[in-house]
């Protein structure tokens, strides 16, 4: 856990604006860091993010992008 | 528990691929239903353009009419709306008129393949420079989900409620068969590979066809039993290709009923606007 | 070099020369008689001069690629008959409210349907207004003899850009086959109007910009980057909801033309002066008519012509004027009908108003012509 506390947080944008809730990120996120909460994407476990950027890369709306 | 690698890790960017720089200020968000596969291509699309390293001014991006055909007024490049299946009439016109202009066409199933079919068959028979990016989703979305030609044969469609029983196109045997010089195929899931595709069909001098598999989750989803876009994604796109890379590999049970991955058809044949300067205008004014 | 270049031209050869002295260096077409010589002709001729000849694949395909090369910058030509025009409407229609400039020739034959191609026809002149759907702005000029093919191109081109839309120009069958001695204009000679040149900064250019009735059209890769669609737009191009900007848009395309009409219009006027009965009529038509009329005048029938060169917009106030004056306006046309009901319409009740009509792939002969002025003298 103290490992997990001291690495450098990924930085997770997400355009509320732009989202339409699809799930697609949420759904193929390898660790489980996203969630839909309302009708858009939310950061649920940000620690755990790999920077993968899979996300990003099926979002069909420009919605999320993991910056470092 | 130690995190699952992502699925496609080869290609790793350590900082985002900034879209803005090639999207129209103020156009988003786009009119694509949630789930929607289009907005995934189209990035894949922009980033492959990125890579081409043509300016802005030398792209000009064509569509004819349909969901997938509203991606030029996003795009800020010199682009063009056109007319339903005549995106690559117009285009052509484009070409020829100015062949320095690298010309994308932006097209869906029924766009290309049913109202546009004899002039995706005739371009690909010119082999004339353009990049034909087919967004192959099987359904007719924009005017309420009727069956396309590439609706898969028993689907439901609006128009098909008792399974559709015409056999669908296959846009690479066909684009392949009329002359298409480059002939690939990708998938809005295999979304990397989609973009080195699009980059390769762009960097080629000729035709040269994408089809591109993606999912229309409000219309073929819901009417043919899919739980959402993931679903979709999962089994219309991942089980349902297989990489031209791993076919020689797998057994035949493995393959058979799914679609190819990756280019499938190259070859280097002399491209129209070439041979009309080359040929027919040095003829012209020698005689 | 005084001396004029004459030559025995067909009316579809002259038709190329026109093009070609009006600057147009692309044709997209497909084969279709009697419009085909056009399509032989700029294809030796255009790359001789660096231009773009392609047959497409079909009618259609055509008319989208002159609409795409024009966009490219180019003057661009297509040529047609009736069933090859049916199919070209919908990209007419799109060039009229994208309102991208581009000229196409009809040369008519029989119809409907295949019809008769070898006959000749004026049955599309109604076709040549209202063909595409949706109200549009539709211009047409309409020569009768092969000298004037060639002039009537060039000034279809220069209505084109001028104006931002696509012209047509109409003429049957038996002037574009026929072979007539021309003389060969010197370059200057006739008035060339080339495209409006964008001289802003592109972050200011709007390609419907609505300072102006007409904007100017910058070529796609010139560093002016748009978007045009054949949905109702806004100045900057791009599709629209907003009910004001849609109304406006629609009535300005046709206000362009309309309020142009004085510029647009062209007539030719034979013995009006004076006359009591009034012939009117286009194309080989007017070559009876003008016979017809100048025999009545040796048998002392003070009777007229007025032919029109630009037949859409239609010339209103050229046929009410002659309603107040005359007794009868006679109008011989190839077809069962349309013309004559324009001028119906613009003569107000003012003037008898009778009609010939012929259908047989046969032209409308002096004689039939002289037999109705007869019955007015």
């Amino acid at each position: 856990m103290a490992e997990a506390a001291a690495k450098k947080l990924p930085n997770i944008v997400i355009n509320e604006r732009l989202c339409k809730g699809c799930s697609i990120c949420v759904d193929f996120c390898p660790t489980n860091v996203l969630e839909i909460r309302g009708s858009v994407v939310a950061v649920k476990d940000l620690a755990a993010c790999t920077r993968c950027q899979l996300c990003d890369l099926r979002c069909p709306d420009f919605a999320i992008q993991v910056f470092d | 528990m130690s995190a699952p690698a992502a699925p496609e890790k080869k290609e790793k960017i350590s900082v985002p691929f900034d879209y803005n720089k090639y999207l129209r200020p103020n156009k988003l968000p786009h009119i694509w239903c949630p789930g929607c596969g289009h907005g995934i291509v189209l990035k894949a699309m922009l980033r492959a353009i990125d890579k081409s390293g043509f300016s802005k001014d030398q792209i000009c991006v064509v569509s004819g009419i349909g969901c997938s055909s509203r991606t030029p007024g996003y795009v800020d490049f010199n682009t063009l709306h056109t007319l339903h299946g005549r995106a690559l009439s117009f285009a052509t016109g484009i070409k020829l008129a100015k062949p320095e202009l690298k010309v994308i066409v932006v097209t869906g199933d029924g766009d290309a393949l049913a109202i546009g079919g004899n002039h995706f068959i005739h371009t690909c028979r010119r082999n004339i420079d353009l990049t034909v990016l087919v967004f192959t989703n099987a359904i007719y979305g924009m005017t309420g989900g009727q069956y396309s030609p590439t609706t898969p044969m028993g689907s439901q469609a609006t128009t098909s409620r008792y399974g559709s029983i015409e056999k669908p196109f296959d846009a690479c045997e066909m684009a392949k068969a009329s002359g298409a010089s480059f002939v690939a195929r990708g998938t809005a899931y295999h979304t990397l590979e989609l973009e080195k595709t699009i980059h390769e069909a762009i960097m080629h001098k000729g035709t040269s066809v994408v089809d591109i598999i993606d999912a229309c989750p409000t219309y073929f989803g819901r009417m043919n039993k899919y739980k959402s876009a993931t679903h979709m994604m999962e089994v219309l796109e991942k089980d349902g290709t297989v990489s031209v890379k791993q076919v020689d590999k797998l057994p035949p049970e493995k393959v058979q009923g799914k679609f190819l991955r990756g280019v499938l058809h190259k070859d280097e044949r002399p491209e129209y606007c070439e041979q009309y300067a080359s040929l027919i205008m040095e003829k012209a004014k020698a005689k | 070099m005084a001396e004029k270049k004459k030559k025995l031209l067909q009316g579809n050869e002259a038709c190329v020369e026109g093009a070609l002295y009006a600057g147009c260096r692309f044709y997209a077409g497909y084969p279709i008689t009697p419009s085909t010589e056009i399509a032989e002709g700029m294809s030796v001729r255009l790359p001789k001069l660096g231009g773009k000849f392609i047959q497409m694949e079909d009618e259609i395909a055509s008319m989208a690629a002159i609409i795409g090369a024009s966009l490219a910058g180019l003057k661009t030509l297509t040529a047609t008959s009736g069933p090859g025009f049916s199919l070209k409407q919908e990209a007419i229609g799109y060039a009229c409210l994208a309102e991208i400039p581009c000229v196409v020739i009809n040369v008519m034959r029989g119809g409907p349907s295949t019809g008769y191609p070898t006959g000749p026809s004026q049955a599309d002149i109604m076709q040549a207004k209202w063909g595409t759907h949706g109200d549009h702005p539709a211009i047409s000029v309409t020569p009768a003899y092969v000298q004037e093919i060639l002039t009537e191109t060039v000034r279809a081109f220069n209505l084109a850009e001028k104006y931002r839309t696509p012209v047509v120009v109409l003429y049957d069958e038996i002037v574009g086959h026929m072979r007539e001695p021309i003389t060969m204009p010197a370059p200057g000679e006739i008035e060339v109007v080339d495209r409006a040149k964008v001289t802003c900064k592109p972050e200011e250019y709007f390609p419907y910009d609505d300072k102006y009735e007409v904007a100017p059209l910058a070529p796609f890769g010139t560093g002016y980057r748009f978007h045009v669609t054949g949905l109702n737009h806004k100045q900057d191009g791009f599709p629209t909801n907003d009910p004001k900007i849609i109304r406006e848009n629609n009535e300005r395309i046709m206000r362009k033309i309309e309020n142009h009409k004085e510029d647009i219009w062209k007539n030719e006027e034979t013995f009006l002066d004076d006359a009591e009965v009034a012939v009117f009529t286009i194309g080989s038509t007017a070559r009876s008519a003008r016979y017809a009329v100048n025999e009545a005048r040796k048998a002392g029938i003070k009777a007229g012509l007025l032919r029109p060169l630009t037949i859409w917009p239609f010339p209103d106030r050229a046929v009410a004027e002659l309603a107040k004056k005359v007794k009868a306006i006679i109008v011989p046309e190839l077809n069962l009908g349309q013309m004559v009901l324009e001028v119906e319409r613009c003569s107000r009740g003012a003037t008898k108003v009778e009609g010939i009509h012929r259908v047989d792939g046969e032209p409308i002969t002096p004689a039939q012509i002289l037999e109705v002025i007869r019955k007015y003298k």
